[in-house]
């Protein structure tokens, strides 16, 4: 079980939260000139590091709101949460 | 390499079976190879031995960091069946569930295959339409799937509850009645002692670093037992394809996550087929040693730590009992987490990629177990001759471009 620190509620277990997969990926702003390949890119190639990996989670049952988090995949450890807009913490330790 | 047969079983009963040779060879690595085949699972070394038996292909590596069949082959189900929806879908694994039969006298190597039938239960409207629409699919692509009621379930499995007082109860079921079980671990073994006895090297505990490439295509792999040129990679690594992917410089349409699995104490014999559930989330069969095997969902999160959070094993259990009260006072023994990676359409990736020579086999999610000798069997092709299979077509990185996605999760989400 994770334990994640909700940035508006603090600590919660995770059946509290929805996953919601790779965060920072910003919809493009060029839509009307993008190829094929750069919409496959966008829309289905995904970072999927074994390491430090930045993600969003919701907080469905607590506060409902959206945040994003930085947690390691391989230890599980959550090693940072901050607020949707926020710059990305560093991954180094 | 000694055929096994009732005769090698008596000569070696002689002298208390201590001449039996091993079953595979345990070489040094070579300085180059025709292919490299990264990842000695299931698929990776069906994939070695095809190209070794159907293409003439025999100088060929299987690296492995861990140790053969130590992945997903090591820590699924072992659930095989064939009732896909889309056409492609049903061709590949069709095709797989043909090799299965005779798999064990084309190897020389019991795979245990057993034929008990699959059975999938719905407990919601929407699931019964699911079903009836899946079945219809089936019965145009010519597979048999028969829709059953939930009297013909228990009648099926005389230990489910088809009670209405359920939470959810049983409002169908669909069987497959040729699908079933087979060993995970003989179907790693078989194809390795096969593949080796052909030539194949298989090498373990030689995990890939990197790769050489120039010109944009393969030059060979930097390994931790050194550098192995050779002019094709074929990539089978599952939950770990992102990580080579990057090492290459591409990216793939793959995220991986842990899905657990676990065993209970041996049993009497109880359970003669397999039952899989999606909406109270549960599959649950019966092993050779009499310990229930047990499987659900995967953990929403990303992971490649092969192991999961209680949750999921929680809510497992609870439909466990939900559907066979009978197994309430049933004591666990252990559980695991394998790390599947998961394309978004729930469909595999059978493809050449941008670097010449560089070749992927993964994304079978939750679900690659079944398919393994039909995967080995068409990636082979596709390695050999630069061109994919028929067969494997439609499930290459082109299609995230295309938009011809083959989108499984209707028979794939869970029940795997």
């Amino acid at each position: 079980m994770l334990l994640i620190p909700c940035p508006y509620c603090g600590e919660r277990d995770e059946n509290e939260f929805h996953y919601g997969g790779e965060a920072h990926i910003a919809r493009p702003e060029n839509a009307w000139t993008m190829i094929d390949a750069d919409w496959a890119d966008y829309l289905f190639m995904r970072a999927n590091p074994k390491g430090k990996h930045y993600e969003r989670w919701l907080h469905r049952h607590g506060c409902g709101r959206w945040f994003n988090a930085l947690r390691d995949t391989v230890s599980h450890e959550v090693i940072a949460t901050y607020a949707i807009g926020d710059a990305k913490p560093a991954a180094k330790r | 390499m000694t055929k096994y047969s009732i005769f090698s079983l008596i000569r070696n009963a002689s002298d208390h079976h201590r001449g039996w040779p091993r079953a595979w060879r345990d070489p040094e690595p070579k300085r180059s190879y025709d292919v490299v085949i990264v990842g000695a699972g299931g698929h990776g070394l069906a994939t070695a031995y095809y190209l070794a038996a159907e293409h003439g292909i025999t100088n060929v590596a299987v690296l492995e960091k861990g140790w053969l069949g130590g992945g997903n082959t090591g820590r699924n189900t072992t659930i095989i069946r064939a009732n896909y929806l889309q056409d492609a879908s049903a061709a590949l694994y069709g095709h797989a569930l043909s090799l299965w039969d005779g798999l064990s006298q084309v190897l020389n190597f019991n795979v245990m295959y057993s034929r008990r039938g699959v059975l999938a239960l719905a407990h919601t409207e929407h699931e019964l339409k699911a079903l009836a629409r899946l079945h219809a699919a089936n019965r145009l692509n010519g597979i048999d799937l028969e829709l059953l009621t939930p009297e013909q379930c228990k009648a099926f499995c005389p230990i489910l509850n088809i009670s209405r007082d359920m939470r959810f109860p049983v409002l169908a079921g669909s069987l497959q009645r040729k699908a079933g079980v087979a060993r995970h671990d003989a179907v790693a073994w078989g194809y390795a002692r096969a593949a080796s006895a052909l030539g194949v090297d298989i090498i373990q505990n030689c995990e890939v670093t990197g790769f050489r490439i120039a010109d944009g295509g393969i030059e060979g792999v930097e390994t931790s037992r050194g550098l192995i040129r050779t002019g094709k990679v074929a990539c089978v690594a599952a939950g770990h394809s992102s990580v080579l992917a990057g090492m290459a410089g591409l990216r793939l349409p793959i995220e991986s996550h842990p899905l657990q699995a676990l065993v209970s104490e041996p049993l009497k014999p109880i359970l003669d087929t397999v039952t899989m559930s999606n909406a109270v989330h549960v599959y649950v069969s019966q092993s050779d040693k009499g310990e229930l095997v047990i499987g659900a969902g995967i953990d929403a999160f990303n992971s490649y730590a092969q192991r999961g959070s209680l949750p999921v094993i929680e809510e497992q259990m609870a439909a466990m009992l939900d559907l066979y009260p009978v197994f309430s006072r049933l004591r666990m023994l252990r559980k695991w987490g394998g790390i599947v990676d998961l394309c978004p359409d729930a469909s595999p990736l059978i493809t050449k990629t941008p670097v010449a020579g560089l070749y992927f086999n993964c994304g079978w999610g939750t679900g690659g177990f079944k398919a393994t000798p039909g995967s080995g069997h068409v990636f082979a092709h596709t390695v050999a001759h630069d061109e994919p299979h028929p067969f494997a077509a439609p499930f290459t990185l082109q299609r995230f471009q295309t938009g011809n996605l083959i989108d499984e999760n209707l028979a794939a989400a869970v029940a795997h």
